[in-house]
């Protein structure tokens, strides 16, 4: 690990100034940061550690949720309202990682963990254009089982981890900022980029912003919601596939639908053309197929992971199954 | 700038790249939690912080100013074992016994998690109050310790036997 400063802050203003001044990266439980210092693929000359800012979760006037971006995952998974509001969320959330980790884990640093590409982690080994632009991807024409299917470009096919994001993106959840020009906030399906042919670039966050809220609106549909992780153990393994879905039924028809998918590409997956081709017409195990089809017409499968277009589809339609069954 | 190991206070270490397990493991000559893989993925490193389970190799020293850590060697001592350590050698929960001091400490705040309703994967009702410790939630629940001797059966055994214990004695207390 490369010598750095260790640098506490009181709360989100002066984390802002010392992150500005020391060219600092902000620190929450490290699980992922503290690896990748290690294996020196990050190499920040300071680190602001934020895990003394706001970890409360409170309700906002209009009914939904603001949760401070220290607050820790087991956290957010426990709490009351969270699981009988947003199922769905609780559901991803404890279905990553391990207890230990996820009593560490911030809401913070789950939204901005880098990808587990092995090419990515390889510093002397591989060439990968999210470490060093320009340099070539290994991971296309290698092993690539776990990559991309949706939204990747030639310079880039690694996916984003996290499973509790892949509820956030179907609970239109929006981040909340605050950095050296100001507060701002962006939804979180904007938040994060695809690849493009800067893969280095993963989110909108400007140097030195800190996020320091994440906030859910209220979201009726989520009463009836469910997030299905597949993956190659029982536990503690990312996801091959995973889907967050909402639905909500009116004699039989689709009043509401929100899908998300994890495991397929650069960013949480919103999948908008599912739930287009959903909104308002029958819940009937046809329209379900349609809609997986509608989304994973563009996909494009490499070398080692066209089982993964199969595997979403079917993963799709399971869940919307189940819940649709629920409902009736 | 101190923190409190097992009840004794110990200074934190100058250079901030030191993580809590090597500060246990190298400086305060504590070397119960073990250092399998140093990057998450095994367990074989659980301490209690604050009383919650954590991974002492993804935690920087520095970063537990002030906090109160337990490892293994605060659990029990020879002659004085947990009744958890007890357990795990009457129903054989080792066999190289490197991941056991992570097990138990995960184990210990584990209890604990189902006692306060902290659901998990495979925790049907979400909104329900109290959760039973059966066989799927245990191995759920101590799927971030991993065994490479495969002592697993055992180690389920040991732990279901010592909170089955307990949650009686907690029903016949009330
Ligand atoms: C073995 C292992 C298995 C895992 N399995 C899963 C899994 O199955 N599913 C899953 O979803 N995740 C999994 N994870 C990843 C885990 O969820 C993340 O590492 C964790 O959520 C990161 O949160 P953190 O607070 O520890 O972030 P850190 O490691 O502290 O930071 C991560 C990044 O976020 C930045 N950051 C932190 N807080 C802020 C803030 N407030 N504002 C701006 N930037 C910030 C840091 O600078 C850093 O770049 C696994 C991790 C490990 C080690
Ligand atoms: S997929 Fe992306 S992260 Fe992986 S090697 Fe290629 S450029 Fe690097
Ligand atoms: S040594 Fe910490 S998880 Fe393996
Ligand atoms: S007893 Fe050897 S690793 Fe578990």
């Amino acid at each position: 690990m490369n010598p750095f400063v260790y640098n506490r802050a009181a709360d989100a203003a002066d984390a802002v100034r010392r992150a500005a001044a020391l060219n600092a990266k902000y620190l929450g439980g490290g699980t992922n940061l503290v690896d990748l210092m290690r294996e020196t693929i990050e190499r920040p000359p300071a680190l602001v550690d934020v895990t003394g800012l706001s970890r409360e979760i409170a309700q906002t006037p209009d009914g939904g949720l603001m949760i401070g971006a220290a607050t820790r995952n087991t956290a957010l998974a426990e709490h009351p309202l969270v699981r009988e509001r947003y199922p769905l969320l609780t559901r991803a959330i404890v279905a990553g990682a391990s207890p230990q980790i996820r009593n560490m884990a911030t809401v913070g640093g789950n939204l901005l963990q880098r990808t587990r590409c092995v090419y990515f982690y390889d510093d002397d080994g591989a060439r990968c254009n999210k470490r060093r632009p320009g340099e070539g991807c290994d991971a296309i024409g290698g092993f690539n089982r776990m990559h991309a299917v949706l939204g990747a470009s030639d310079a880039c096919i690694a996916v984003h981890p996290s499973d509790m994001c892949v509820a956030l993106a179907a609970l239109e959840a929006v981040v909340h900022l605050e950095g050296p020009a100001g507060a701002r906030s962006l939804p979180l399906t904007d938040f994060h980029r695809l690849p493009g042919d800067r893969p280095d670039l993963e989110t909108e966050l400007a140097p030195g912003e800190l996020i320091t809220a994440v906030e859910l609106p209220p979201a009726a549909v989520a009463a009836r919601s469910a997030y299905r992780k597949v993956r190659d153990r029982a536990s503690y393994a990312f996801a091959l596939v995973s889907v967050a879905a909402a639905l909500e039924l009116e004699g039989g028809l689709v009043k509401d639908v929100r899908l998300a998918f994890g495991g397929l590409a650069h960013k949480p997956w919103r999948a908008w053309k599912a739930e287009a081709a959903l909104r308002g017409n029958a819940a009937s195990a046809d329209a379900f197929a349609a809609a997986a089809d509608a989304e994973l017409a563009d996909a494009r499968p490499r070398s080692g992971n066209a089982f993964k277009v199969e595997l979403a589809r079917r993963t799709l339609v399971a869940v919307l199954t189940d819940l649709a069954g629920a409902v009736a | 700038m101190n923190l409190t190991v097992n009840g004794v206070v110990a200074a934190l270490p100058d250079d901030p790249r030191v993580s809590l397990l090597d500060l246990l493991r190298e400086q305060l000559r504590l070397p119960g939690a073990k250092k399998g893989c140093n990057q998450g993925a095994c367990g074989a490193c659980t301490v209690l912080l604050d009383g919650e389970r954590i991974l002492s190799c993804l935690t920087l020293a520095v970063q537990c100013e002030g906090r109160s850590v337990t490892t293994i060697e605060g659990v029990g001592a020879p002659g004085a074992l947990h009744p958890l350590q007890q357990a795990f050698l009457e129903h054989d929960g080792f066999q190289c016994g490197y991941c056991t001091p992570g097990q138990i400490c995960s184990a210990l705040a584990m209890a604990d998690e189902i006692r306060r309703g902290v659901p998990s994967h495979v925790t049907g009702d979400l909104t329900a109050e109290t959760i039973a410790l059966d066989r799927d939630e245990l191995r759920e629940r101590m799927s971030g310790n991993l065994c490479r001797c495969g002592a697993h059966n055992g180690i389920v055994e040991a732990i279901l036997e010592t909170f089955a214990d307990q949650t009686e004695q907690l029903e016949a207390a009330e």
